[in-house]
């Protein structure tokens, strides 16, 4: 596939209040850059994100979906990001099936010392949707201009 | 919809340096509900604020947007600002756009597009915003303190003088921790025991404090103000009430064979034992996996010898479970271990020790009756040599990746020591930089040095090679006249970094404590917050939270103290008003959210509901709000949509995820 010198993807991450987010204010004080593409909203917690929020951001024509929780064994509600890797595996395997490839949505565990980690997530998962180019399955197209 | 004012912060220049601030406000004006839009250079200085209180009475607002910093740093400042104005704390909504944008972001016309997109997610937020009143709950008025060395010691102290009750858990038999092996202390070369052990008899005779030495926390639930904390207290087999600390059954203990821990394992203790004389409790325990009554059945003589019959080899672990407002880390530092630094033959020869050993060596009451002496065939060493930063500020990935901080100090202190007591041993310090802030530290330094003839060497140490004849060939380099060095020594000491101690993991995870990469402890705000955990109610202190000294520790410990007594002073704390709500029209009591509900804030109603018109009785999900902490895991497991969460409604973010992807 060509790459389109144009194309400005949208990107949805979705942070934990207390690692991710965190971690992503880590990596701004520590001045980490990641391209400007990832917009960031808060949740409590990564077993906050319904499968619905992903589907919604790929329906409005988002590229790709990161969604950032606490490690395993660290979440401040004790099980939440467990629940969260459940229910992103299926949903994830889900929409792979449905043409929505599996480098657009992602999962990682970023703590609140992490600001490097989610820095080089970020630089990284918004390099995989520049290779992926744009995202035409689920997009409504009610939506498109 | 609202009536919504937006108010860009230029933060100076770090935030209007990378964005066009009059541009996002500009592009905002025409976002749906908002009335009024403007940019300040500090928001959150009382003059910002004030622009804020005035716009809201002008324009008759409802909710604010302010497109400033992290919400972590000022969220609750502008929502007392909002309160002062007239409204809604909750109303509040921030677009971080300095840590999220224009820190990481050079490009001006990006980054201001960024800037707009995350005020627009904010606004459309804000449209949806509902008033939240936060709720109130009591005050255990009762501390915890983990970690019983002089970091936890002083902040019992600090808060049980302020009129609460604490409680220390320690895990070994007595309390003093790592300050209780030193020798002397820098920069004042007091001797460490002189000054800890009247702290350790002041805290075990002060009516507010308890200690549970030999003891370990278990299990920990609840929130701020309300912990309930399981301790398990390991069976001493002692009876702590009967002994009265004679010593007779140490001294007659036929297995004395067992390595000290307080030694470091220089030297042995017997099967029962106090780990050292002054030990508080002077009670001893008996250790199950070296006593020959618990290995073979036979023996008993302590049982035997002891006048007051305090012996007691049946006794069981016992579990204490207490409540508490706060709770206080204190779990202080280990040396780390040391096998993967075999180039300093440490695990090859007795004569290769670590900082701590020495300091065990130089120790009256240590192994060695405080002489220097060679550990291997106890001659007095005439040449030693000291390598700093073993396993510190190392970017290879074998060791720490940070400075151990304490170890530029000691390594002076054992120098001077040495040169002082012995003046015919040469000692030698290979080092990489000196650092010695602090408050008559260089003078220290330059003490050793310039009075006491102590030879430092910059350059690192590549090898230490044990001859044949018991010597030590140490091979380094020094970078100031470029030369390699070959250096034989008797003794060889390595400062080797400080870790935090082993087990705060397990305890970090208990009390959902943030913990960074290197298992320290991690502060609300580095600067600001430094002795809080995020985790409310959760203070740091000494070094789980970072490398320090003992004037540091005590200074952190006070001022963890004063932060629990804070909390502990409130009759009332305000609750998380962002708590799961259920829908009861939707809700069909499928219990899907009590079974993923940490907190067990979720039980079941059977109540008549009045569906459009239809009433008929239902079993319908309710939400404790003193519980609930606001996760959400409920919301998404409700398979009906029933259950939603304040200030984090599924409405609400599906508002910012479709402004993010307009």
């Amino acid at each position: 596939m060509p790459i389109n010198k144009e194309f400005k993807p949208k990107i949805v991450a979705f942070c934990c209040n207390w690692c991710s987010y965190a971690g992503a204010d880590l990596a701004g004080s520590s001045r980490l850059a990641y391209p400007a593409d990832v917009k960031i909203i808060k949740v409590p917690c990564s077993c906050r994100v319904n499968p619905m929020f992903i589907l919604r951001a790929f329906e409005k024509g988002a590229d790709g979906v990161i969604m950032c929780g606490c490690h395993p064994g660290d979440c401040h509600y004790s099980t939440g990001n467990y629940y969260a890797r459940r229910r992103m595996t299926l949903l994830f395997s889900m929409l792979d099936y449905m043409g929505v490839e599996n480098g657009r949505t992602r999962v990682e565990w970023v703590s609140a010392a992490e600001g490097v980690k989610f820095s080089t997530t970020m630089n990284e998962f918004v390099e995989k949707i520049y290779s992926l180019g744009e995202n035409v399955r689920l997009g409504d197209l009610r939506c498109k201009k | 919809m609202q009536r919504i004012g937006v108010f860009v912060c230029h933060c100076g220049s770090n935030i209007a340096a990378t964005v066009d601030v009059k541009k996002v406000v500009e592009m905002v004006k025409t976002e749906p509900g908002v009335i009024h839009a403007e940019d300040y250079q500090y928001m959150c200085s009382e003059a910002g604020q004030a622009k804020i209180i005035e716009a809201v009475k002008e324009h008759k607002l409802n909710g604010l947007v302010v497109c400033s910093c992290s919400p972590r740093m000022h969220e609750a400042t502008f929502r007392k600002c909002a309160e002062r104005a007239g409204i809604n704390p909750y109303m509040v909504e921030i677009a971080n756009i300095r840590e999220h944008c224009s820190w990481i972001h050079k490009d001006m016309d990006e980054a201001t597009e960024k800037a707009v997109i995350l005020a627009r997610a904010a606004i459309a937020k804000v449209n949806l915003n509902a008033p939240l009143q936060a709720g109130e709950s009591g005050v255990v008025k009762r501390a915890l303190v983990i970690g019983g060395g002089i970091a936890g010691i002083q902040t019992a102290l600090d808060i049980a003088d302020a009129g609460f009750p604490v409680d220390i858990v320690e895990k070994e038999p007595s309390i003093g921790g790592r300050m209780s092996q030193l020798d002397k202390t820098f920069p004042t070369l007091d001797c460490s025991a002189c000054i800890l052990t009247p702290k350790m008899v002041e805290a075990a005779a002060h009516p507010n404090i308890t200690i549970h030495t030999y003891s370990e926390v278990e299990n920990v639930s609840g929130f701020v103000g309300n912990f309930t904390v399981e301790i398990r207290k390991k069976a001493r087999s002692i009876d702590m009430d009967k002994c009265t600390g004679c010593g007779l059954c140490q001294e007659k203990c036929p297995m004395k064979k067992t390595p000290s821990e307080f030694n470091r394992g220089l030297g042995n203790r017997s099967a029962i034992y106090t780990p050292f004389a002054q030990a508080i409790p002077n009670v001893p325990v008996i250790d199950r996996n070296a006593c020959l009554k618990f290995k073979t059945g036979k023996c008993g003589i302590c049982s035997t010898v002891c006048a007051a019959g305090a012996i007691d080899y049946t006794q069981v672990d016992t579990m204490v479970t207490e409540k508490y407002g706060a709770i206080v880390v204190a779990t202080g530092f280990d040396m780390i271990k040391l096998d993967k630094y075999d180039e300093y033959a440490y695990s090859q020869s007795k004569d290769v020790i670590t900082s701590l050993e020495l300091e065990r060596v130089m120790n009256a009451a240590g192994p060695t009756k405080g002489h220097l002496e060679r550990l291997s065939d106890g001659k007095a060493p005439k040449e030693i040599v000291f390598i700093q930063c073993v396993g510190s500020r190392c970017a290879d990935g074998r060791g720490k990746g940070y400075c151990s901080k304490i170890c530029c100090m000691y390594t002076a202190k054992h120098a001077m020591l040495i040169r002082d007591k012995y003046p015919d041993v040469n000692v030698t310090v290979f080092y990489i930089d000196v650092r010695t802030p602090g408050k008559n530290f260089d003078e220290f330094y330059r003490r050793a040095v310039e009075n006491y003839g102590v030879n430092y060497v910059k350059g690192q140490v590549g090898k230490v090679i044990p001859q044949p004849d018991g010597k030590l060939l140490v091979q380094g380099v020094d970078l100031i006249d470029n030369k390699q060095i070959l250096k034989e020594a008797d003794m060889v000491v390595l400062a080797a970094a400080i870790e935090p101690n082993p087990d705060v993991r397990k305890i970090a995870t208990m009390l959902t404590a943030s913990i960074d990469n290197d298992n320290f402890l991690t502060e609300a705000h580095a600067k600001l917050r430094p002795v809080e955990s995020p985790t409310a109610g959760i203070f740091l202190s000494g070094v789980c939270q970072g490398p320090k000294d003992i004037p540091e520790t005590v200074a952190q410990a006070g001022a963890a103290a004063v932060k629990a007594i804070g909390l502990l002073a409130k009759d009332k704390l305000m609750t998380n008003p962002c708590t799961a709500k259920s829908d009861e029209l939707l809700c069909n009591g499928c219990s899907k959210c009590a079974n993923v509900c940490p907190y067990g804030a979720i039980s079941y109603e059977v109540k008549e509901i009045n569906d459009h018109g239809i009433r008929e009785t239902r079993r319908v999900a309710q939400v404790n709000n003193a519980l609930c902490q606001g996760c959400g895991a409920c919301t998404v497991a409700c398979p009906s949509g029933a259950m939603d969460l304040q200030g984090f409604s599924n409405r609400q973010i599906i508002a910012e995820v479709d402004a993010i992807c307009r």
